[in-house]
C-alpha cells in the first residue's frame, strides 16, 4: 500500500470542544455531499451527463470542515474535483445536477460542465481544472479585500499535486510578503490522476516545510475527520482574519472512484493502486466516522440520523426531477457572454 | 489642439480614469520606479501613492491570476509588461481563465475586466526574446480584447476605454513609439475598442497596419504623395474585435491592400486581414493583397541583420509603388533615421 495514512482512526467517543449542534451540521452536510455524488456517479453512467466528471466521493470532510468554518461572505475557489466544495459553501444543488446534464438551470448555464462551477450567492467564485489557478484567485481576491479593509478571506482549494506546479510558489510567495488573508486548503489525496507521490516528491516530502519556507503558518491534518478539519480550520482563520497572514493547511484525504468517471479503479483493470487499499481507506470513511461520533457521544438518534438522510434523499430526487425538465441552451445563445 | 508625447498620453489616460474610477490599481514589474515604465507610470505613481501603484515581484503568471481574482472581487487590475515576450508566462491565466472566465460560467460568476499593457520592444539589439509583438496570438482568443495604439490620440482613448470596458483588454504598445508626439484632446474622449480609422484617405491603395507600422505606413504615404500616389491608411488600432466594415470600405474604395503588421505573416494578423479580403471583396481586388510582416525568424542582435529584419516605411512604399506597376520610380530609401539607443 502505497497511501499510508499518518493519522490513527479518532475515539468515536472522545471528548470534543465542539457544540453537539456543529456536530450534527457537519455530518449532515457530509452526508449530503456523500449522497449527491454517490446518486451522481450512478446517473452518471446512463450517459446522459456529457461532461468529464471528478468525483470527490471520500473526500467529504475536507470541504465540509473548511466552509462550515468560513463566513457566508468569504470566497472559496476550487479545482477540477469541485462539487464536494461547491455543496459543502452552500451552491444550489440544482445548478449543479442541471449544469452537468447541460441545461440551462445549470449554475454556469450549460457553459462550464462539472469542472466550471460557480455560485456567487453564496461566495463560490468559481472552480477551473488547470492545476494552480485556484491558488492565484484566491490570493487575488485576498489582495483586493486587503484593500478594501474589509474582513473577509479567501480560501482556495488544491490537490497535492499542485505543489508540483510553479504557480503555487509565486502565489504563496507574494500572500506571504503582503500578509494576505488567504487559506490555502491542500487536499492530499496521494494520487495526481494515476501517478503515485513516490514519481513526484522526494523521500520524507511534507508539503508544510514547503509553506513555511515562504514563512507561512501550516498544519498537516486528518483530513477525513471532520471534526479536525473545522477544528484546524477555526484556528487557521483567527490567524488570517487576524492579519497575521496566510496559513496552508494540508488535509490527509483519499478519492475513492478513479481520477475522472463514476468506477472504481479495480473495476476497469487499473492497477496503479489495489482495491485493497481502496478498501482500507474506505474503512476510514468520513460520513461513517462522523456518523459513529454521532452515536457514540449520543448527540443524535439513529432514528434522528435517518430521517435527516431520508430528507436528503427526497431534496436529491425532486431536484434531479427538475435537471432533467430544465431547457437545454437555445443554439442561438451560442455566443451570450464571449464578451 | 496641444501635442503630446504617446508615453504623456497613456499617462494621461491612466490617471484620468484612476481619479474616475478608485477600484482601479496598476501593478508590474517596475511600475513605481522613478523611471516609470518609460514615464507612463510616473504622474499616476506620485499621485495615487503605493496603495494603488506597486511594484511585484517577477511571477508573471500569478500575477496575472490575482489580478483576476482581485477582477472578481470588483477591482480593476492594470498589470504592466515592460516587454511582450514576458507575458508567455502568464498565457494559462490569459487565455484559460480570463478570456473565458465569463463565458464559461455562463455570466453568472460576473466578468474579470482587467487591462494587461505590454510593451513591445524593437532595435539596438534587442533581440530575439525582447522584441516580440503578440497580438496575432492573443487576438485568437475569444473573450479577449486586443488593441495597439500607434498615436498619441489613441494611446489615451485606447486606456480610457480600456480601463471601463466590460471584459478583459491586452494593450499592446510599442516602444518606439513612446517618444513620438502627436495631438491628444484635453477632453477624455474613449477610442472605441473594435473601430479602426482611416488616418489618411487616399483613392489608389489601402494600407491596413498595426501600431508601429502605422506610424510608418503614414510615412510612406506621404512620399508616395510626391509620386502622385494617393494612399489610403487604416490604422487598425484593435485586433480583437477587429473592425471588419472599415477595412472592407477602404479595400472597395481603391482595390489594392497591402497589410502591415510588426508580427509574423504565417497565422498572423496580415494573414487575417488578406484573408477578409479574399472572402468579403474579393471581386473589389485588382490585384493581389501583399501582406509586409517581420522576416521569418527570430529578431537577430546585430545591426545589419536587425535593419533586414525588419520591415519599414521604405518597405511599405516600395510593395505599394510595385503594386501599382510603377516601376520607374526615384524614390528611395525613405527611412527616418533610427535614433533609439534605450532605455530599454
Amino acid at each position: 500500500m502505497s497511501a499510508i495514512p499518518t493519522f490513527k482512526d479518532p475515539d468515536p467517543s472522545r471528548h470534543s470542544d465542539l457544540p453537539s449542534e456543529t456536530e450534527a451540521r457537519l455530518f449532515r452536510s457530509m452526508y449530503r455531499v456523500r449522497h449527491a455524488e454517490e446518486s451522481l456517479a450512478e446517473l452518471y453512467k446512463e450517459k446522459e451527463m456529457r461532461t468529464p466528471t471528478h468525483f470527490g466521493i471520500g473526500q467529504e470532510a475536507v470541504a465540509v470542515g473548511i466552509c462550515e468554518a468560513l463566513r457566508k461572505d468569504d470566497v472559496v475557489y476550487s479545482h477540477h474535483r469541485c462539487h464536494t466544495h461547491y455543496l459543502a459553501k452552500g451552491g444550489s444543488l440544482l445548478g449543479l445536477v442541471a449544469e452537468l446534464y447541460g441545461r440551462v438551470d445549470g449554475c454556469s448555464r450549460g457553459r462550464g460542465g462539472s469542472v466550471h462551477l460557480t455560485d456567487r450567492s453564496v461566495g463560490f467564485v468559481g472552480s477551473s481544472p488547470i492545476l494552480g489557478q485556484s491558488i492565484a484567485l484566491a490570493t487575488g481576491s485576498a489582495l483586493a479585500f486587503r484593500m478594501d479593509d474589509a474582513p473577509r478571506v479567501a480560501a482556495a482549494f488544491f490537490g497535492e499535486a499542485v505543489c508540483e506546479e510553479g504557480i503555487v510558489y509565486e502565489a504563496m510567495n507574494y500572500a506571504s510578503v503582503n500578509r494576505l488573508p488567504v487559506l490555502y486548503v491542500c487536499e492530499n489525496n496521494f494520487y495526481s490522476t494515476e501517478s503515485s507521490a513516490a514519481t513526484r516528491q522526494p523521500p520524507g516530502t511534507e508539503l508544510c516545510e514547503r509553506a513555511r519556507a515562504f514563512k507561512i503558518a501550516a498544519e498537516k491534518i486528518d483530513g477525513n475527520d471532520v471534526a479536525a478539519v473545522y477544528g484546524a480550520a477555526r484556528r487557521a482563520l483567527e490567524h488570517v482574519r487576524g492579519g497575521k497572514g496566510p496559513f496552508f493547511l494540508e488535509c490527509e484525504t483519499y478519492r475513492w472512484r478513479e481520477h475522472v468517471g463514476p468506477m472504481y479503479d479495480h473495476e476497469l483493470g487499473r492497477t496503479y493502486r489495489s482495491k485493497d487499499e481502496v478498501e482500507q481507506w474506505k474503512k476510514r470513511c468520513p460520513v461513517a466516522r462522523a456518523e459513529r461520533r454521532l452515536l457514540a457521544a449520543g448527540i443524535s438518534s439513529a432514528d434522528q440520523i435517518e430521517s435527516w438522510k431520508a430528507e436528503t434523499r427526497a431534496e436529491f430526487d425532486e431536484v434531479v426531477r427538475r435537471a432533467k425538465a430544465s431547457p437545454w441552451p437555445d443554439p442561438a445563445s451560442l455566443f451570450d457572454n464571449v464578451y | 489642439m496641444r501635442t503630446l508625447k504617446y508615453s504623456e498620453a497613456l499617462s494621461e489616460g491612466i490617471v484620468r480614469a484612476m481619479e474616475r474610477d478608485p477600484n482601479i490599481y496598476m501593478t508590474g514589474i517596475a511600475v513605481d520606479y522613478p523611471s516609470g515604465i518609460f514615464g507612463s507610470t510616473v504622474e499616476a505613481t506620485r499621485r495615487f501613492g503605493p496603495k494603488r501603484v506597486f511594484d511585484s515581484p517577477a511571477m508573471e503568471n500569478a500575477l496575472t491570476g490575482i489580478a483576476i481574482g482581485a477582477a472578481a472581487m470588483g477591482k480593476r487590475p492594470i498589470i504592466v509588461h515592460p516587454r511582450n515576450d514576458f507575458m508567455f508566462l502568464a498565457f494559462d491565466m490569459m487565455i484559460n481563465l480570463a478570456a473565458k472566465w465569463k463565458y464559461m460560467y455562463g455570466g453568472n460568476a460576473g466578468s474579470v475586466p482587467i487591462v494587461v499593457r505590454a510593451v513591445i520592444g524593437k532595435g539596438w539589439g534587442q533581440g530575439a526574446s525582447h522584441s516580440q509583438s503578440l497580438q496575432s496570438v492573443l487576438g485568437h482568443f475569444p473573450g479577449l480584447a486586443v488593441v495597439m495604439p500607434a498615436f498619441p490620440r489613441d494611446a489615451k482613448g485606447l486606456m480610457l476605454a480600456a480601463l471601463t470596458h466590460h471584459s478583459p483588454v491586452i494593450m499592446l504598445e510599442h516602444r518606439t513609439l513612446y517618444d513620438t508626439t502627436g495631438e491628444v484632446p484635453e477632453t477624455d474622449e474613449p477610442t472605441p475598442i473594435g473601430k479602426a480609422a482611416v488616418v489618411r484617405p487616399g483613392r489608389d491603395i489601402s494600407i491596413v497596419a498595426t501600431s508601429f507600422m502605422a506610424y510608418e505606413a503614414l510615412h510612406a504615404a506621404e512620399q508616395l504623395a510626391k509620386e502622385g500616389v494617393e494612399a489610403e491608411v487604416v490604422d487598425a488600432r484593435s485586433i480583437r474585435p477587429l473592425d471588419e466594415g472599415t477595412i472592407l470600405s477602404s479595400v472597395r474604395k481603391t482595390g489594392r491592400l497591402i497589410v502591415a503588421d510588426t508580427s509574423w505573416e504565417l497565422c498572423g494578423f496580415s494573414s487575417e486581414v488578406a484573408a477578409l479580403a479574399a472572402e468579403k471583396a474579393f471581386d473589389a481586388l485588382k490585384a493581389p493583397v501583399r501582406r509586409i510582416a517581420m522576416a521569418n525568424s527570430p529578431a537577430p542582435v546585430s545591426q545589419p541583420l536587425e535593419k533586414a529584419f525588419y520591415p519599414s516605411a521604405t518597405t511599405i512604399a516600395k510593395a505599394a509603388l510595385s503594386m501599382l506597376g510603377k516601376f520607374s520610380s526615384s524614390l528611395g530609401d525613405i527611412d527616418r533615421e533610427d535614433n533609439f539607443k534605450g532605455p530599454y
